[in-house]
């Protein structure tokens, strides 16, 4: 098996995760690291992807200030998204020549882990056509914008966890008007570790890696 | 000139919309710089050029979503052209000579006397989104249509140049272009991969594939019982006899390891200190409790969570030792989850005690049992070795009687604890026999002072000579 990576950065800023990704990308088309599932929790900010449409933020700049909410423009797909506390956000770098040549395959698989994952909380998750992300009940309770550079792949997906949905209320979530939700919302109680353990066991098992951490010291 | 084309993204991708062109028009681009960017579902793709020089034709604009395979620019290799931008575009219409059989100046003419361009078949994908059937697309106006039985996807006249010259079986090159496409650099890799048959170098090429990270050793995982690592695929080793030395590829945890312990001694400004601790107390109680404990618990009881319980409280007294550094700022951690050193067969891991503070001896033995256990047989879930605030390593378990220990970063501080032993020593002028141990700090002189670290060993030292605490 392949190994990757897994490192929990916790709570970083949107920029300082977005560095770290660039960083990670560089040393991977390198060949110098394997593939890296990247785990952060960001605090409030909304960002647009580079084919975002403005008409989708809801809230001016002064309003989002006011409210403590960052505004970045960052180079994954999709359209504007928010992220904050509550949500486990998931950055794979992965060269995908080492899985497969096909970044439409690559989406639906981030979408079958995440479906995987719920349910093991129980929540019968799926996919809505013509719109990427996992759905429940017609509500968004995972959103995906993936960037690729020589088929090495960044960015990735944000799944609520117990997010404060009401941040959503600034912007139109990828330009759809349709609801979000979370696992919170959804009946679960699981905590953000639960998940994120048994996220990476189904990332590793979709996508055929072997999880490894990075080792430390004598 | 070397057409640009819409890649194919996946297997079922028909087709692609170009959102951003990275390059104007006349512009100079290097081989594999990012050219355009197009987006299929979510996912945004950069595109790195094919080959270096001038972006002489930007025949899709942006938004326009095309088939596969579509001509969307083209580039002429010849940086000759400079400066000319306008006029490379109706060079571009004409038959594409390869750059460097045409002669820069009369061949111009020759294209600008033409009457009306002759467009490239791609344009008309511009006129609709309609998605272009995948395949190639219609061949340019090119004179290669004798080559039919040439790998997969038109051939640039680099390639085949390339082929030409080093006598190249186009049909052994692995094409990883749009459609299976033989790019430039694919004719590099293999002659690269050639070139490294043939020294029969015994370290195992890594040159276009990064095979390098084969799963590191100890993996045994029961649902994967064959799969050995890629070392397998090395030539044979030269025989015993003959071989002076044996090379031998670094496991992806061994290269692991290197990197993080230069990582450290680049980070940290290393200080060790060493104290010297009259055990006897806890060794009496070990011995009181051992049988006792193992019959309870099921595992024996050893110094390790002694030091652990002791360290624990001293970094509630010294939390600067339980801190990291972030830029210029201190990070003091509120939970003390230590960090414990295990020694696998081919590497070393640190597994964390959350919380190690709130445990008691008995609690503490358990996690160093569980989480050693299973490191071992590799079953650690990756949370488990993250979010380590200070580190004990046990040297004395091999026989140490101390060493300096490498900080695990982002920490700032290690504690050593060498082995136990019996020695004479001087209490009261007079000579007894206590079980002693050594225990070596290691820290950060960067944040910690030597007066810090000197006291927070000491009162690590202190609570472990006058133990008191109960264990059963």
């Amino acid at each position: 098996m392949r190994p990757c990576e897994f490192h929990d950065l916790g709570l970083a800023g949107y920029n300082d995760a977005w560095n770290l990704q660039r960083d990670r990308v560089e040393r991977r088309k390198a060949g110098e690291i394997p593939d890296q599932l990247l785990i952060v929790e960001h605090p409030h900010v909304i960002t647009m992807g580079r084919n975002g449409h403005m008409e989708n933020m809801l809230a001016g700049e002064e309003i989002l200030r006011r409210a403590g909410i960052a505004f970045v423009h960052t180079n994954r797909g999709g359209d504007v998204t928010y992220h904050g506390p509550g949500q486990i956000v998931g950055y794979p770098i992965m060269d995908l020549r080492e899985w497969k040549r096909d970044v439409v395959a690559y989406v639906r698989g981030i979408e079958q882990v995440i479906i995987d994952t719920l349910a093991g909380f129980d929540i019968q998750a799926g996919r809505l056509e013509g719109a990427t992300g996992v759905w429940v009940n017609g509500a968004k309770v995972c959103a995906i914008g993936v960037h690729i550079s020589r088929w090495v792949t960044s960015h990735g997906f944000a799944l609520n966890v117990d997010t404060n949905l009401s941040y959503f209320q600034y912007i139109v979530p990828c330009g759809l008007t349709k609801p979000v939700t979370s696992m919170r919302t959804l009946g679960s109680e699981a905590t953000r570790a639960e998940v994120i353990t048994r996220l990476t066991g189904c990332f590793a098992q979709y996508f055929g890696l072997e999880m490894v951490s990075p080792v430390l010291t004598y | 000139m070397i057409d640009v084309v819409m890649p194919q993204m996946g297997e079922s991708i028909v087709e692609g919309t170009l959102t951003r062109w990275l390059k104007k028009a006349g512009d100079r681009v290097e081989r594999d710089e990012p050219l355009f960017e197009i987006s299929t579902d979510k996912v945004d793709t950069e595109i790195p050029s094919p080959a270096a020089g001038l972006l002489a034709d930007v025949l899709v604009e942006e938004g326009k979503t095309v088939g596969i395979n579509t001509v969307v620019g083209r580039i002429n290799e010849s940086g000759a052209a400079s400066g000319v931008g306008p006029s490379a575009q109706i060079d571009a219409g004409g038959a594409s000579a390869s750059p460097e059989e045409q002669a820069p100046a009369p061949s111009r003419m020759a294209a600008e006397a033409r009457p009306t361009p002759v467009p490239p078949p791609a344009i008309s994908a511009e006129d609709t989104n309609a998605p272009q059937p995948p395949g190639p697309a219609a061949p340019a106006a090119q004179a290669s249509q004798t080559e039919q039985d040439e790998p997969a996807g038109p051939l640039s006249p680099l390639v085949r140049k390339m082929a030409r010259e080093y006598n190249i079986d186009l049909k052994q090159v692995r094409g990883t272009g749009a459609g299976g496409r033989i790019t430039k650099q694919d004719m590099e890799n293999y002659m690269a991969q050639q070139a490294a048959r043939t020294v029969a170098s015994v370290t195992a090429p890594s040159y276009s594939q990064p095979a390098a990270y084969s799963a590191p050793p100890q993996q045994q995982a029961p649902s994967m019982p064959a799969a050995p690592p890629a070392p397998a695929e090395m030539p044979p080793l030269p025989r015993g006899e003959m071989a002076k030395a044996r090379v031998e590829p670094m496991s992806g945890m061994r290269q692991k390891i290197a990197e993080h312990m230069v990582f450290s001694k680049r980070t940290s400004a290393h200080v060790t200190t060493v104290h010297k601790v009259d055990m006897t107390r806890v060794a009496r109680m070990r011995e009181r409790y051992k049988a006792a404990f193992q019959q309870r618990y099921g595992f024996s009881l050893t110094y390790l969570p002694f030091v652990a319980r002791a360290a624990g409280a001293a970094l509630r007294q010294y939390p600067i030792l339980n801190a990291s550094i972030e830029g210029t700022n201190i990070i003091y951690h509120n939970e003390i989850n230590l960090g414990i050193a295990v020694a696998l067969e081919n590497g070393l891991i640190v597994p964390v005690i959350r919380n190690a503070d709130e445990k008691n001896i008995v609690g503490l033995q358990r996690s160093i049992v569980d989480l050693s256990t299973r490191a071992r047989s590799r079953q650690l879930k990756p949370d488990e070795v993250q979010g380590g605030t200070f580190s004990i390593t046990n040297f004395g378990s091999f026989g140490s009687l101390f060493a300096t220990p490498v900080i695990n970063q982002p920490q700032v501080a290690i504690l050593g604890v060498g082995s136990v032993e019996k020695a004479p020593v001087v209490i009261d002028d007079a000579i007894a026999i206590r079980s002693m141990c050594y225990l070596a700090l290691t820290f950060d002189h960067r944040l910690i002072d030597g007066a810090i670290g000197d006291q927070f060993t000491s009162s690590v030292k202190h609570i472990l000579e006058n133990w008191s605490e109960e264990i059963l």
